[in-house]
């Protein structure tokens, strides 16, 4: 177990018991070409275009760089500059649905047969990326770095954000494919040995997860772990914490270690890809909090906010706000035309927060102390940002925080520090270049 | 829609007002003891020495041109632990010089709350025991001891002076039937406050635990009654209620134990080799001026700092 962070109520008995429905794709899809962590891919169509489902419209643009695909059959309507959360804009494509749903030719592909190489080549040309939220390119995590060696790959199902159900119900209604996920990533890496870990709220998946695993192998190859429900034990560098008690080192990846953590449901598109043929063109999120009927939805990549909110209803229309991702980490947006991309694990809608306005004074009170699973002093570093001390921020180690939020939770003075961290770290990187 | 705000999208309900009011409700069987104990001079005590606090913030607001903050309990806390540390009969315009000096001189004039190095309420004392002696040191009975108001000395004073007369039973002294400071004497009832500030999750053991063993070790070793000492003077109220102010203690949890020590060595020191019988003023405000090199030196070891695998 790691030190520090926080226990929240987790508020997943909203959306927990609701079986994933298939979300009906929407007339347009807006699909930018940045969804993940690194360059922005090339596209491929132009206007006027007919494109398949699941077809190539931008392709990889470098190493760190992911495809991206149809989630429709239809009309390109043309690229036009799209707004993605968090302020940025991207090109994306946009295409008109033709609603027939033609699908590119489908493969079917064993697994077994397949090299670590093909494997990784699959992945790659299917643009799949990290689905937990950071949207980080696949085939880069399975290429391991020379002179590194991967021994234990780690399914996250931890979930730990509140509210979010998603990864829940895939590995609820889905165990299989998302096991067959799982070894094919341990086969990409030559990895032996696997484990699964779960939070221990989601502890009634055990059996059926231990019943599935005995499906596709006899030995001790995939383990579960039930990990204890804290925030945040679904970060990666905590999560092997808790696992396997190694601590990634600062400023290192997880494979410096030893360890490749990926998401269930990136374990299940990557399963997908490889036996199916099929790109990653649609996710299952949560749509809880505020909404009249809460739901886990099958969603196409693409498809409008305002669309998926209005089909599950809002309960009140003023004095809310939309997160896309959970309450701890997601990203506050107010323009609802924005697509469901790739990362996008929920749509939540919670009530406004009555915060101070100007930043209130620390009283030193040393709760975000014992909350940082990083072990940082953020009261200490709160200071130092907010007098712009950039190089008082970097002897205290800014750039190890995951911003994780559990210290802007815990603080009794309402201090927006995740807020001056993200500040602190861009000046740091500005200064350095 | 609402102004789009940086993630965690949630906050705990704790805030640094429902601290503030926690740490009152936490003093309140203290104080009523202390009326009960001392009489109506304690309850004016109180209500002047609270009054005087909140006139040092209204004031020092429009010296610095601040904006008048919400009223988040601070004052009244400060008030509350400043009224704690005086002899029930100290005249009451001393006791309002006492408050204002606490929250303008000593709190506000540093940067106000957050940014203070000493403790008001005892640095406040310490100005007026500079400044009235004769009145600091005056200590009045009990009333269910009182013949007619006469001024009488403290355990620790007794002790100290040797004046010849008897020291109250540990069980009176535990139920704060004695001589003392306002706040200080009932044992019992700060206790129950303690507990709740320590449920409450507002201080931790830290502190308390390191400065009052640290005390009943050393006493012990000289050869007295550590639980005299524990029961004696201001060591309780001090160690649960004054030497844990977030403000002015170090942050960090190893911290917080090297300061509950220091606390614990300054505060025998006094009471067994000073000149005035009791040193828990003191030895808090000595080690507050620890607290920024204690903090320093006793930084957690960060995650991921170790030596790779």
């Amino acid at each position: 177990m790691f030190q520090g962070g926080v226990k929240l109520v987790d508020f997943k008995e909203i959306s927990k018991g609701k079986v994933i429905e298939n979300f009906p794709a929407s007339e347009k899809v807006i699909i930018p070409l940045s969804q993940h962590t690194g360059i922005p891919s090339k596209p491929l169509v132009k206007k006027g275009d007919a494109v398949l489902k699941g077809q190539l419209i931008g392709e990889n643009a470098g190493f760190i760089s992911s495809a991206t695909h149809s989630s429709v059959s239809g009309t390109v309507i043309g690229i036009e500059n799209c707004p993605l959360p968090g302020g940025r804009t991207t090109p994306a494509v946009v295409i008109e649905n033709d609603g027939k749903d033609i699908p590119v030719e489908p493969v079917n592909r064993d697994w077994k047969n397949l090299k670590s190489e093909e494997i990784i080549s699959i992945v790659r040309d299917s643009g799949i990326v990290g689905m937990g939220g950071a949207a980080f390119p696949s085939a880069v995590k399975l290429t391991i770095p020379k002179g590194k060696k991967a021994e234990y790959v780690l399914l996250n199902g931890c979930e730990c954000e509140p509210f979010l159900t998603a990864d829940y119900r895939v590995m609820r209604e889905e165990p299989d494919r998302v096991v067959e996920g799982l070894l094919i990533i341990c086969r990409a890496l030559e990895v032996k040995k696997a484990y699964i870990g779960i939070e221990s709220n989601k502890r009634d998946l055990v059996p059926l997860l231990r019943e599935t695993i005995t499906k596709f192998v006899s030995d001790t190859t995939v383990e579960i772990k039930v990990v204890p429900e804290r925030y945040p034990q679904g970060s990666e560098k905590h999560l092997i914490k808790s696992v396997l008690n190694r601590e990634v080192p600062s400023g290192g990846l997880p494979v410096d270690v030893g360890c490749v953590v990926f998401n269930v449901q990136t374990a299940l598109a990557i399963r997908d890809a490889v036996c199916e043929g099929k790109p990653l063109i649609e996710r299952v999120l949560t749509v809880t909090g505020l909404v009249r009927s809460p739901k886990n939805l099958r969603v196409r990549i693409g498809t409008p906010v305002s669309k998926v909110i209005e089909y599950c209803g809002i309960e009140i229309t003023e004095k809310i706000k939309v997160i896309l991702g959970g309450p701890m980490m997601g990203i506050q947006i107010n323009n609802l035309d924005i697509p469901v991309l790739k990362g996008t694990s929920g749509i939540l809608i919670l009530p406004e927060e009555i915060l101070p306005e100007e930043i209130q004074p620390c009283i030193r009170c040393g709760k975000c102390i014992e909350a940082c699973p990083m072990l940082l002093v953020p009261a200490e570093l709160g200071r130092y940002a907010e007098n712009k001390r950039w190089d008082r921020c970097a002897e205290f180690n800014v750039a190890d925080c995951i911003e994780c939020g559990c210290c802007t939770y815990i603080c009794p003075a309402k201090r927006p520090l995740v807020d001056l961290f993200k500040w602190a770290k861009a000046e740091i990187r500005k200064a350095q270049k | 829609m609402t102004e789009i705000r940086c993630s965690p999208h949630i906050h705990s309900r704790e805030t640094t007002k429902s601290i503030m009011w926690s740490v009152i409700i936490a003093l309140l069987p203290a104080t009523f003891g202390s009326i009960y104990f001392f009489g109506p001079d304690a309850l004016k005590l109180i209500i002047v020495c609270i009054l005087s606090c909140y006139i040092g913030e209204v004031v020092s607001n429009l010296i610095f041109r601040r904006k008048l903050k919400s009223f988040d309990g601070s004052e009244v806390v400060t008030g509350l632990l400043l009224a704690f540390v005086l002899p029930p009969s100290f005249p009451l315009w001393m006791a309002g010089i006492g408050g204002f000096l606490a929250i303008f001189l000593v709190k506000e004039l540093f940067g106000g709350i957050g940014f203070n190095i000493f403790n008001p309420a005892l640095a406040a004392r310490a100005i007026l025991t500079v400044a009235y002696p004769l009145e600091m040191t005056q200590f009045t009975a009990p009333l269910s001891y009182r013949v007619d108001a006469i001024t009488t000395a403290t355990p620790l004073g007794i002790l100290k002076e040797g004046l010849g007369e008897t020291l109250p039973s540990l069980w009176q002294m535990f139920i704060g039937n004695r001589a003392g400071c306002l706040g200080e004497t009932s044992i019992l009832l700060l206790l129950i406050g303690a507990i709740f500030l320590l449920y409450r999750r507002i201080i931790t053991w830290h502190i308390p635990l390191s400065y009052i063993l640290t005390v009943a070790v050393i006493t012990a070793v000289v050869g007295q009654n550590p639980l005299f000492h524990i029961l004696a003077g201001g060591l309780v109220l001090g160690a649960f209620f004054m030497a844990t102010d977030y403000v002015t203690s170090p942050i960090t949890p190893k911290g917080k134990i090297i300061f509950g020590i220091g606390c614990g060595i300054i505060t025998s020191l006094i009471r067994l080799k000073g000149s005035y019988p009791e040193g828990v003023a003191y030895s808090i405000i000595f080690m507050n001026m620890f607290v920024p090199l204690i903090d320093k030196y006793t930084m957690p070891k960060k995650f991921g700092y170790v030596k790779k695998i």
